[in-house]
């Protein structure tokens, strides 16, 4: 997937302009954030869960290699294949070569992000292999030649009405502008694809390392049909999503649905064990794990080994100030909010990727919420560290930084400084207060006006009362 | 470079990464053990109050909870009631079709109701056009108000999702607290041989992918009737 | 009068903000100190807690910072600001170095001495030494509190400030929707994404105008410049004040970026 994130400013002032958009971003905080506060209200146990989960997590890479082989040996003797991919293009010369060996024209796909990090689609589609998406967000986003912007509801940046016009555009149907009409518009076009396919792509929400099973977590039920239709069954995942046993899988999944769309459950939790038995009547014949790596394995052991616990959910994007007012198109890349603010820079280099850890307030909500307490901002922070090791701030922000840092390591010089930058202020607002318009700072006065210092600095103020207490 | 190769040597490398970032080597025999007690004790973490209520509340907290997911639940005290409760839920919503998983439960029953009513019953897999299916529910979890199902020669995994109505029975003695019970009643039936898929379910399919809205009957079943035995 | 002499040695920490915009804040902070017995001083070596540092990722720097204020307020039973963001800065130090350093175990030491002033004054010093003097005071007005997101998800601070306030005749406490999210400021990204941050404080203000309150009041006057600049520019008619202002009995000082109408009589 092409990478715009060093334009994220721009893309950003774009997104802030755009009606439409806005009104769609508007749907966010009924969607989620509300639903997941009703949620994790009536658990009353989900802040033990949440600490549970992370240092589940933490044990889990301490020893990820393990569970890994752990993983791929039951696979195996399941009579299942796994296959290993260390970066996006392997993962898809894999992916097709499976398919070639099927002779594959369509695949159908569940929802999963790490083929849109690997850009399988148009891989697969150059190399003659027809992809459908199915999840309905992703199947209305293939029709619009568009890309996921969130990782949960890939569609959420558009309107009822660009649904509308798209399944227009494509079914050659009466347009319709109600969502249940569209729902089962494309439900029967989908489901002669799904009947079609010759294989079956799906993701992974998390591999049992005990029992060699990948599970899918959804609501549509597009992924199960997806997994069970076709001959083969190809899973795309990523190393870090293995779990020791059931149990432990089962401890993600009550952060999972709550963190994610407020829901006690999602309605389908799938676990796929290697292909059909025999006797069975339905279920692929062919089942492939691959599991990605594309930079994960780089993570362990390092300042960014945290973010290797996330599962996911979408909780810090849902709440993240900053994506709710830009969207996720404006991240530039696949991972889009405070998860991809970290991961990002991770995947396509700081060089490129830098604007996303500078774009947080470091507010924290996201950590707050996240299900395995992923310090993001501390993770934002680390990429900041290493663009200032680097040089890659801009010249001006960092002979600010060094001026500022020079006054501020010697108090002697910085009270007088401050003295001066006081009175210049007041001065300059004069009697009014506060100051519409302040030289070097338009990203200020542009929006806002700047409340005038009182005058004197309370360094100044306070050793003068001081001095006067002093006197008899 | 073929396939093979570059798998073989992604592993290679991904291991080499982990093991170098762990500061660990292939052989740490303390890490193995650790690994192995984990994956051999099989322990719970923490499973919520709610999940451990007495057995009568729990039965009362699956109603809740899967009628909280759209569920519709039908009680019976027999299972025998199963086709007379078929044909009127059928006939009730206009449909000719029923589509059978083939369990020795299901076919040693009088289904009789249904020709009444002019409704077939086939026992096969489903097909895309398919109206109504009729399965067995290998478990019910009460603290989410969730189906267990599971693939097997009599019960083809595409009878829980392609028809629009999907009928489960669910003994009321098959319902357990919580998702951890429903592990160990699995491992006790296979051994340590797991069907090749394993579903919970909860509730019929839904989708808010436009607008954010929730609207029910994405790709899976528009409806799932529960019918309940209390046995 | 309180027992100045017996009472605990407090050191000040101003807070750049409070320094140059707006010392009131400061002179609050120590007159609610010495109402709650305790000795306040002012260090000399103190300038900024380092935060821009940090948040560039400039560690050197921020260590530099880290002992200069390590150094500046030692022997001080406790260190009291007006802002849980530089007081949250302040207990972030440990991360600054290495356990190894000298200076770890003395950051750990400042981190358990170190208090925003209204959980200071409600953890530390706590209620029933308080509640008379607090009684004493008058604001009859409606105000709504914003949360900033240091002190609220750093520090834990969310109900201290309400109750204090609550003790103070006249105040209605009106919650604005959404009260604890940032309000766009988060020190250089208000002029790094200049843009971004006007969505966040437009909204900010869209709900505190909502409440109808005469006053917004805050912890931090990072976030307060911010609303109140906004509030101004778009002509809304509410205030902005620190809470410590309303706590210590000092609103007679124009609001934050109000005229300041007796020097204009001077002039």
């Amino acid at each position: 997937m092409q990478i715009n994130t060093p334009f994220f400013k721009q893309r950003a002032h774009d997104a802030l302009a755009d009606v439409n958009l806005q009104k769609a971003l508007g749907n966010l905080k009924a969607g989620f954030p509300e639903k997941r506060a009703i949620a994790v209200s009536r658990m009353p146990e989900f802040e033990q869960l949440r600490d549970q989960g992370r240092d589940l997590k933490n044990h889990i890479l301490e020893h990820l290699d393990l569970y890994l082989e752990q993983f791929e040996n039951k696979v195996i003797e399941n009579g299942g294949h796994v296959h290993w991919a260390r970066t996006a293009d392997d993962a898809n010369r894999i992916i097709l070569d499976i398919c070639k060996q099927v002779d594959a024209k369509t695949v159908t796909k569940g929802k999963s992000m790490v083929t849109e990090e690997i850009g399988l689609n148009d891989f697969l589609e150059a190399n003659g292999v027809q992809p459908v998406e199915t999840d309905l967000g992703e199947y209305i986003l293939q029709l619009r030649h568009d890309h996921p912007s969130h990782i949960i509801a890939p569609a959420i940046h558009l309107n009822l009405e660009d649904v509308s016009e798209a399944f227009h555009a494509n079914h050659h149907r009466p347009k319709s502008s109600d969502p249940a009409v569209l729902m089962q518009e494309a439900r029967e076009v989908l489901r002669e694809k799904f009947v079609a396919a010759d294989v079956g792509i799906t993701g992974a929400n998390f591999c049992v390392a005990e029992t060699g099973s990948t599970i899918i977590v959804t609501n549509e039920g597009n992924g199960d049909l997806t997994q069970t239709l076709p001959k083969t069954h190809v899973v795309v995942t990523s190393i870090e999503k293995v779990v020791p046993t059931l149990e432990d899988m089962t401890l993600f999944l009550r952060l999972l649905a709550r963190s994610a769309t407020g829901q006690e459950f999602s309605v389908y939790n799938t676990l796929s064990t290697g292909p059909r038995r025999k006797g069975d009547q339905d279920g692929p014949e062919n089942f492939h794990v691959v599991l990605v790596d594309n930079g994960r394995s780089e993570m362990v052991g390092s300042e960014f080994q945290d973010m290797l616990r996330c599962i996911r959910c979408s909780a810090c994007m849902n709440h993240c100030p900053v994506y709710g007012a830009v969207g996720g198109h404006s991240y530039g890349w696949v991972y889009p909010g405070p998860m991809g603010s970290v991961l990002t820079p991770q995947m396509i280099g700081i060089e490129k990727g830098g604007m996303l850890p500078n774009a947080s307030t470091f507010c924290g909500k996201c950590e707050s919420v996240c299900p395995v307490k992923i310090p993001l901002p501390k993770l934002m922070r680390h990429w900041r560290e290493d663009e200032f090791e680097k040089h890659l701030q801009p010249k001006a922000a960092r002979y600010g930084l060094a001026g500022w840092a020079f006054l501020a390591k010697r108090p002697a010089l910085y009270k007088p400084y401050t003295r001066m930058a006081s009175w210049v202020m007041k001065t300059w607002a004069g009697k009014n207060g506060r100051i519409s318009k302040l030289p070097l700072a338009g990203g200020w006065t542009d929006w806002r006006d700047m409340p005038a210092p009182q005058g004197k600095t309370f360094m100044q103020a306070w050793k003068e009362q001081q001095k006067a207490g002093e006197q008899p | 470079m073929s396939a093979e190769n570059t798998t073989a040597m992604s592993r290679t490398e991904i291991f080499a990464n982990i093991r170098r970032g762990l500061n660990r080597s292939e052989n740490d025999s303390q890490r193995q053990q650790t690994v192995e007690n984990r994956l051999a004790a099989r322990a719970d973490n923490l499973i919520p109050q709610r999940a451990q209520l007495p057995f009568a509340e729990q039965v009362d907290l699956f109603k809740a909870m899967a009628t909280e997911a759209v569920a519709e639940l039908i009680e019976l005290n027999s299972i025998d009631q199963v086709p007379q409760a078929c044909a009127d839920w059928l006939s009730r919503h206009s449909l000719k079709q029923l589509i059978s998983a083939s369990n020795k439960e299901l076919t040693a029953l009088d289904w009789s109701p249904l020709e009444q009513q002019q409704i077939i019953r086939t026992e096969r897999v489903a097909q895309a056009g398919d109206i109504a299916s009729l399965t067995l529910s290998f478990a019910g979890i009460a603290e989410t108000g969730t189906l267990m199902l599971h693939s097997s020669e009599q019960s083809p995994t595409t009878l829980n999702f392609l028809p629009d109505n999907h009928l489960v029975v669910l003994h009321r003695s098959s319902i357990v607290g919580a998702y951890e019970e429903a592990w160990k009643k699995l491992r006790e039936t296979f051994g340590n041989a797991m069907p090749r898929t394993v579903n919970m379910i909860t509730g019929p399919s839904r989708s808010a992918d436009i607008e954010q809205k929730l609207q029910m009957g994405a790709h899976g079943p528009k409806k799932l009737i529960i019918l309940l035995i209390n046995d | 009068m309180p027992n100045l002499s017996s009472g605990p040695r407090v050191g000040l920490f101003v807070t750049c903000l409070a320094d140059m915009f707006r010392p009131s804040v400061a002179f609050a902070t120590v007159k609610l100190l010495e109402q709650a017995g305790c000795r306040a001083e002012v260090p000399e070596r103190q300038t900024c807690c380092g935060q821009p540092a940090f948040n560039s990722g400039d560690r050197k720097t921020t260590a530099d910072i880290a002992r200069q204020t390590i150094d500046a307020f030692d022997g001080y039973e406790y260190v009291v600001g007006p802002s849980g963001s530089c007081i949250g800065m302040l207990h972030y130090y440990p991360e600054v170095f290495d356990p190894s350093d000298s200076y770890y175990q003395r950051a750990l030491d400042l981190k358990s001495r170190s208090f925003e002033i209204t959980s200071f004054l409600f953890d530390v010093i706590g209620m029933d030494s308080l509640q008379e003097q607090l009684q004493q005071l008058q604001f009859n007005h409606k105000v709504t509190y914003h949360d900033s997101c240091s002190g609220l998800r750093q520090l834990g601070i969310k109900q201290q400030p309400r109750q204090l306030l609550q003790q103070v005749q006249g105040v209605e406490l009106a919650e604005m929707e959404e009260a604890e999210t940032c309000c766009g400021f988060g020190g250089t990204f208000c002029v790094k994404y200049p843009e971004i941050s006007n969505r966040m404080v437009s909204n900010k203000t869209e709900f505190i105008s909502n409440t109808g309150a005469h006053t917004v009041l805050g912890g931090d006057l990072g976030c307060l410049l911010n609303m109140a600049g906004k509030l101004k520019r778009e002509g809304k008619q509410v205030e902005a004040r620190h809470i410590v202002e309303v706590l210590a009995g000092m609103t007679d000082t124009p609001a934050i970026g109000e005229a300041d109408y007796g020097l204009a009589q001077q002039l």
